[in-house]
């Protein structure tokens, strides 16, 4: 690995004074799954690592009125065996309880899994693309590879979001909480996370100086009807091709309100607004869920090898919105 | 500091990539330390029109002119606020996110490039068929106006020599630059739509080698910042209490006979009531 200077605060006071003397230059390291990686294959070299594992207050699991809030260095494991996530919010820990393998959820955390960087190989091979840099997007070219991109709001660079807890989060309308220096701000879900258009070389919002403490859940979407499938090449510590998270407020037969939000086709989570607005009311049957899944996949602009996602997609709408993994027709 | 950024390609060839932002910063102060140097000048220099005798004579000797002639016509000032309108949406456009605010700008972009490229077109077509076209350049012909101009500048009022034709010596020159850069920035933007998807052409990132489109890159850049500052002193110069005339005349079409006299040489810009000349 390339040399750089460690950090190992054990306080989050500590960890923002370091990020904000360093600024640009310092990295932060979550559980280091994502780190290593970049660090291993010398393709980010960084000044300065700050490992967050001695920070105990980032961890941890808290009510907060109905809702939770989860420290960013929470591991994937421990969200999903939590009893409090399992009974308020099944779709979170089906979402971690999916990431990867278990030893990488033993090590990974929630705040470095909604942090992580984008998988398209071109960028991580280290090629100068837009996302490194650069002013090229190689998996957007006539004889890419490419069958892991983007199918919606591609603006030059066409890598998709890896996460499978960050449509979760989404679904469940979390706040992030982020400081820098002496101040806090707190964003939605829907805005940590940023589109190619607003920032080429970020995935997230946060910006150098920044630390991902905690993320707060309200209690809107507790013990509400939940739904997450991933669909992956290998069942087994694999990357989502498309997963899909839902929320919906269930009566009868009938579909109240709902947050619908889909991974792996977009450079950010891409929520379903259209959908959620037209199942509003309507009742949870086949009818309902062919036309959310036509509707869902409008706009969709596939590349060379990926239009298989879009008939992925609408499938997964309709079992979402069916509440049944093994619906099919 | 590196003014240009490169890279590795994929191919193991050092390429440019792009410019150094550092160098917006540049023109955006260097053309704020123009507009300084030249406002605390011109509180000390004169103003480059005929004393007021020479005029009355002038005014006496063509009593056929107009009370007002004709400096733009319709077309002419539709096409200048045109491009004024695109020019700004790129600028913004391009440099807001450089400067921190974060907007998906891509998508105006392109539409403000095509935009100023539809007018400018349309301006060349216009200039070459329709108007004076030679007015508005520069060359060896007008040596002896910029040695009178110049001693003008350093005070010397009844310096020998010939005054403007319709466009000052300073306004032709600005135009040359903006028509080197404009010229550059449009080419290269035009090779820029086959990177993002337009819907216009079939994007084809690969019509190109790395080492073409990183020079690509590069002066679209380049010109890019250079438009920053050349901005700046055109608005500056369309603002100045001594300059409004002008801008007016951009604006309604029109100049007063006696500015008319005042600045320009009427030989070498014979106004015409009924026809709009240049």
């Amino acid at each position: 690995m390339p040399a750089f200077e460690l950090f190992q605060p054990q306080s989050v006071n500590d960890a923002v004074g370091v990020l904000n003397r360093h600024g640009a230059d310092a990295w932060v390291m979550a559980g280091g799954m994502d780190t290593f990686d970049w660090l291993k294959d010398r393709i980010k070299k960084p000044k300065v690592i700050v490992d967050l594992g001695m920070i105990n207050e980032l961890r941890g699991i808290k009510d907060a009125g109905g809702g939770l809030e989860i420290g960013a260095m929470t591991t994937l494991t421990t969200i999903a065996n939590d009893p409090l996530v399992k009974e308020r919010f099944p779709l979170l820990a089906e979402a971690a309880l999916i990431v990867a393998s278990p030893q990488i959820r033993n090590q990974g955390t929630l705040g470095g899994n909604v942090s992580q960087d984008a998988r398209c190989w071109y960028y991580r091979a280290g090629w100068p693309c837009y996302r490194a840099g650069g002013n090229i997007c190689y998996a957007d070219t006539p004889t890419a590879i490419n069958r892991e991109h983007a199918i919606f709001n591609a603006d030059r660079c066409v890598a998709v979001n890896p996460s499978d807890t960050a449509p979760a989060l989404i679904a469940l309308d979390a706040q992030f909480v982020i400081k820098n220096g002496g101040s806090e701000r707190v964003v939605g879900a829907d805005e940590f996370f940023v589109g190619p258009g607003i920032d080429i070389t970020r995935l997230t919002s946060l910006q150098p100086g920044d630390l991902l403490t905690a993320i707060r859940i309200p209690n809107t979407w507790a013990g509400k009807g939940h739904y997450f499938e991933k669909v992956r090449d290998r069942m087994v510590w694999d990357f989502a091709l498309v997963n899909i998270a839902a929320s919906m407020n269930v009566s009868g037969s009938t579909i109240g309100d709902a947050r619908m939000v889909v991974n792996g086709v977009a450079a950010t989570p891409y929520r379903l607004n259209a959908v959620e607005a037209f199942i509003k009311g309507k009742a949870r049957d086949k009818a309902t869920a062919d036309q959310a899944a036509e509707m869902a996949v409008e706009g969709a602009v596939p590349l060379l090898h990926n239009a298989y996602k879009i008939p992925l997609m609408k499938a997964l709408v309709k079992r979402a919105i069916r509440g049944d993994a093994e619906w099919t027709s | 500091m590196d003014l240009l950024t490169t890279a590795r390609s994929p191919w193991g060839e050092s390429i440019f990539t792009h410019i150094s932002w550092s160098l917006f910063w540049a023109s955006l102060v260097g053309g704020l330390l123009f507009l300084l140097a030249h406002g605390g000048y011109m509180l000390f220099s004169q103003h480059r029109k005929r004393p007021s005798e020479e005029v009355d004579r002038l005014e006496r000797e063509r009593g056929g002119l107009p009370a007002q002639i004709t400096r733009h016509g319709f077309v002419a000032r539709a096409f200048h606020w045109v491009m004024a309108v695109s020019m700004l949406t790129l600028l913004v456009t391009g440099f807001l996110p450089i400067v921190g605010i974060r907007f998906a700008w891509v998508e105006w972009h392109w539409m403000a490039g095509v935009l100023l490229t539809a007018s400018i077109l349309f301006h060349i077509v216009h200039a070459t068929f329709f108007l004076d076209f030679w007015s508005i350049w520069v060359g060896p012909k007008d040596i002896p106006e910029f040695k009178a101009e110049m001693q003008r500048e350093m005070g010397k009022e009844d310096a020998p020599g010939p005054r403007p034709g319709k466009y000052p010596l300073g306004n032709r020159l600005y135009h040359l630059a903006v028509v080197v850069a404009g010229l550059v920035v449009v080419a290269t933007g035009i090779m820029m739509m086959w990177r993002v998807r337009t819907g216009l052409v079939e994007r084809n990132p690969y019509i190109f080698a790395d080492v073409t489109w990183g020079l690509t890159y590069v002066m679209h850049g380049l010109m890019g910042v250079g438009f920053v500052g050349l901005v700046i002193a055109h608005i500056y110069f369309a603002l100045r209490p001594e300059k409004l005339w002008i801008t007016k005349a951009m604006i309604f079409g029109t100049i007063s006979r006696r500015n008319y006299l005042e600045y320009h040489d009427p030989d070498r810009w014979v106004a015409d009531r009924k026809k709009d000349v240049a």
